[in-house]
């Protein structure tokens, strides 16, 4: 018989373990959501990060380690981002007729994001680095990690708060649009995803087609606006 | 399911060379969707069922893909405790101001321009 030590030896080097832990911390997320029927606060994204964290550091297991088996899934994310063509396709019909509003709000609304995370992070004297992690906050992480290395930030804190910004608004969003009178399923998704790029599109698209269609049409053309505006903002601002 | 994933990568793959090749700040998937996109228009909006099913497969589960890079948080908990108001306060004050601000200005348009 082997001792537990080297199967934990294994286990550790192994991309199986962690690939495994992704997808079981995934399905118990799921269900909770669903337990929960589907509360807009009740997010999965959170639920499933919050156990592998917890996870990773009770075994004290390292973070990199552990990537070595999720980057499996995390891979996937590029594919999923070019999927997101599919259903704007199909719901280009009634997409198109609103493409100036939708292009408009989506430019203001990011610039606005931008602006914002870094108006708080100068008023409470964050460390410069920090400041630049949060300018891209609100768009898909990919993009939020190569602009926030033109800037100055930290790519990986980046991701992080990326995902937080996102949590926030698909758990929080739906309420406050409510609160606001913002009853158009365009409008919702157009803000949704211009504010909580992926995360928030995930719940948008489980909750209505349309909302969906222009959350995804707001996180793309978010992330080309973030991308090419804001590292020339910021040459203008700090540089 | 395998074709259909197959058309998702070569559409990233061009992407990917292309913000490359022209150095184009974009990243690589969002190119390739704007390309896939062209391309699902001048057939008439609708994708091969291949297609479909692999992307909407993708997209149903699309929040379990984050959760690796989420996770990554472990890594910056003494810059998380260092620096939590102002990142606490960005993130949840800014993030919900922004999609207060997008709604409503999206609502006002959408209805002055497309009722």
């Amino acid at each position: 018989m082997t001792n537990l030590a080297e199967i934990w030896v294994y286990l550790a080097r192994e991309p199986l373990a962690a690939l495994t832990a992704t997808l079981l911390a995934w399905l118990a997320a799921q269900r909770l959501a669903r337990a929960a029927r589907f509360h807009p606060m009740a997010n999965p994204v959170l639920f499933a990060v919050v156990f592998l964290a917890g996870g990773l550091l009770l075994a004290r297991v390292d973070y990199r380690a552990y990537f070595e088996g999720a980057q499996f899934v995390h891979f996937l994310l590029g594919p999923a981002t070019v999927a997101l063509a599919v259903p704007l396709a199909r719901q280009w019909r009634q997409v198109k007729r609103s493409a100036p509003a939708a292009i408009a709000s989506v430019i203001v609304g990011g610039v606005f994001a931008a602006a914002a995370g870094v108006a708080l992070a100068l008023a409470f004297a964050a460390a410069p680095e920090v400041t630049a992690s949060l300018a891209p906050r609100s768009v898909t992480t990919p993009v939020a990690m190569g602009v926030a290395e033109r800037i100055g930030g930290l790519p990986s804190l980046t991701a992080a708060i990326v995902i937080c910004s996102g949590i926030v608004g698909a758990a929080l969003g739906p309420a406050l649009l409510t609160l606001l009178g913002v009853t158009d399923w365009r409008a919702r998704g157009l803000a949704i995803g211009t504010a909580a790029h992926g995360i928030g599109t995930a719940r948008a698209i489980s909750v209505n087609e349309v909302a969906g269609a222009f959350s995804g049409l707001a996180m793309g053309l978010n992330a080309l606006a973030t991308a090419l505006l804001l590292p020339l903002l910021w040459q203008l601002f700090f540089g | 399911m395998i074709a259909g994933l197959t058309t998702l990568l070569c559409c990233q793959l061009i992407g990917e060379i292309l913000a490359r090749w022209l150095s184009l700040p974009v990243p690589g998937p969002v190119i390739g969707m704007a390309l896939l996109f062209i391309v699902l228009l001048l057939r008439g909006g609708e994708a091969p069922r291949a297609l479909a099913q692999s992307a909407d497969g993708l997209l149903a589960n699309l929040g379990l893909l984050f959760v690796p890079a989420g996770v990554g948080v472990v890594l910056y908990l003494p810059v998380l405790a260092k620096d939590w108001a102002p990142l606490s306060l960005a993130i949840l004050a800014g993030t919900l101001a922004a999609i207060g601000v997008t709604g409503l200005l999206a609502q006002a348009l959408l209805r002055r321009l497309d009722p």
